[in-house]
């Protein structure tokens, strides 16, 4: 299995991230290295085995429905890039 | 006052309940040092006015009469952690200047305890690497020789405790991360198990594998921070909740009948004669204490970095993806429209080692290829944490290497992902199962770099893990030495 450059271009469009033609080249022969040493678990038999998303399989704790204190909005919005009357501002997405 | 500045955290104590120093005084003491060893490029943010506020609040606590081992006790935080009064960069130009509107759990606990924060410690970018050779803000350098990496990528909480810049530092080991720094940079580091330490304020890398945990001179250190440190979070959906544990009950422990078992997978031919050499030594002490080694196997370990290279940047892919530009972090200055925005930040925020790793798990979780590979090494992870399972009903905890080699030289590995990967192999094995897991300095290899010891430990498992450590440290002094010139 190897990745071509239009499998880049395409995954890094999935993970929202700018990438030239020139990094592209780079990345697919870096991945393609990478991916060859992924390849060894292909061989391993794993029939009967469930997967393992948590180490001590855990399970997913839920808290109560109901309003708990937050931080005030002036210091969560802090570190906005751009912001005004509380929001967020970014590109209008909607003409 | 070097003699102070070498003293472990159990004596810094004892100095402070004495009041033969006070929290200012080790504070200055501290930041003096850093600012001597500025070369090493351990911290990220330094605060003076803010260090010896938090000191002066302590000595104030003292002398209204309240007590505890880590009253004035400095402390300095990996960049991991998020602070109020300091930066929170994780090694990012993400992150560059972002001011966190909260603590880290982890930092408010020992804040609680009376810990004076000393600054944020320089890491691996988004805690992704082996060498401190991926942070956006220059390589840490190995005090014990500054041709050398520290490891990574907790690279500044090590390089600072090695060069006794700080008496503790606060790491995080998501596939070994606190243990291959403290082995490359001769300090001790203990990562607990899984669920013990909170994850909140930590920013997060891969969230089923991301533990907190700290670098100091010796076990006992180690265990005294944990009373404060670790606990159960509700803020952590993942934090597991256990009764209250003195973490320092079993250093006394009688290490007589102890079983000791030793990995076949972990002596074969990657693994350097003079770390073999070293660790072997180390193993031959245990046993002259009264331990039995026992050889066990570890049979899918081999296959520990291939499913880590599956796994975490799968998570980490998920996890970074919260970083677009739009309510915090780095935001592109050009851009035509919404998506563009994005793209461009994160192409420009994040360096080369987490790009990489963003595309890989995006790759391994896309449509037509989650089954083969994600799923496929959550399974085989599984064989692993069941090889650790299995290895326990026959031993009471397992001894090792931590890494195949000393630490490497800057530039070494950095062209070639794979090969700074397999530096991994010895501690992805433990962080896939979750189990507790620690380095102690076991001798000197090559060049006179640092070699360490691992003891790895069943969950829950950390008072013994540390008592085993401890008795090690009682019969030898690696641990004591510090590099010449600090």
């Amino acid at each position: 299995m190897s990745l071509t450059l239009a499998d880049v271009h395409r995954i890094a469009q999935l993970a929202r991230i700018q990438i030239s033609d020139e990094q592209a080249q780079a990345t697919a022969a870096q991945l393609n290295d990478i991916f060859a040493m992924i390849e060894t678990i292909a061989q391993v038999d794993t029939s009967g085995v469930e997967p393992m998303t948590h180490p001590l399989d855990g399970v997913q704790r839920l808290r109560e429905d109901a309003v708990e204190a937050s931080l005030p909005l002036e210091e969560l919005l802090r570190n906005a890039p751009a912001q005004r009357d509380g929001l967020f501002l970014v590109p209008r997405v909607i003409e | 006052m070097t003699e102070i500045a070498h003293a472990g955290l159990a004596q810094l104590a004892r100095l402070l309940e004495q009041r033969e120093v006070s929290a200012v005084e080790l504070a200055q003491l501290y930041l003096q040092r850093i600012e001597r060893h500025r070369a090493l490029n351990a911290f990220l943010d330094v605060r003076s006015e803010a260090t010896l506020q938090q000191a002066r609040a302590a000595d104030g606590r003292r002398a209204r009469g309240e007590r505890g081992a880590l009253l004035g006790m400095p402390i300095a935080h990996k960049d991991i952690f998020v602070t109020r009064g300091w930066a929170s960069t994780a090694g990012s130009r993400m992150l560059e200047g972002y001011m966190s509107p909260f603590d880290a759990t982890v930092v408010e606990r020992l804040a609680a305890a009376g810990m004076v924060c000393l600054g944020k410690l320089n890491c691996d970018e988004f805690a992704m690497g082996s060498s401190n050779e991926n942070s956006a803000f220059g390589n840490v350098l190995n005090p014990w020789d500054t041709a050398a990496v520290p490891g990574g990528s907790s690279g500044g909480s090590a390089a600072a405790v090695a060069a006794r810049l700080t008496p503790a530092a606060t790491a995080t080991d998501t596939g070994g991360s606190i243990r291959e720094p403290a082995a490359f940079s001769g300090v001790t580091g203990v990562k607990p198990t899984y669920g013990r330490p909170s994850r909140w304020g930590m920013i997060a890398f891969a969230s089923s594998l991301d533990t907190a945990g700290l670098l100091a001179a010796s076990a006992e250190d180690c265990a005294l921070v944990f009373n404060s440190m670790l606990g159960f979070d509700p803020h952590d959906s993942t934090s597991v909740q256990r009764p209250d544990e003195d973490f320092t009950r079993s250093l006394q422990l009688d290490p007589r009948g102890l079983r000791v078992g030793v990995p076949a997978q972990f002596f074969t031919q990657g693994l350097r004669p003079d770390v073999e050499a070293v660790v072997r030594a180390a193993l031959e002490v245990l046993q002259r204490l009264g331990a039995e080694l026992i050889q066990i196997e570890l049979p899918n370990a081999p296959l520990g970095i291939p499913v880590y290279y599956v796994v975490a940047p799968a998570e980490a892919s998920s996890n970074l993806s919260r970083f677009d530009g739009v309510r915090y972090g780095h935001r592109a200055r050009v851009f035509d429209d919404l998506n563009d925005m994005i793209r461009k930040s994160r192409a420009e925020g994040f360096g080369p080692e987490p790009k990489r790793r963003i595309l890989i798990g995006t790759y391994v979780l896309s449509h037509g290829y989650y089954d083969a590979y994600y799923l496929k090494a959550s399974r085989v992870r599984r064989l692993i944490a069941e090889d650790f399972r299995r290895a326990f009903q026959r031993c009471d905890i397992i001894a090792g290497p931590v890494t195949s080699s000393v630490a490497f030289n800057f530039g070494e590995k950095a062209a070639d992902p794979v090969s700074m990967y397999l530096a991994d192999l010895f501690t992805v094995p433990g962080s896939l199962a979750g189990v507790p897991a620690l380095s102690i300095p076991c001798g000197l290899g090559e060049s006179g770099r640092p070699v360490g010891l691992q003891l790895i430990g069943n969950h829950f498992d950390e008072a013994r893990l540390l008592g085993v450590a401890h008795r090690y440290q009682l019969a030898t002094d690696w641990h004591r030495r510090v590099p010449a010139g600090y």
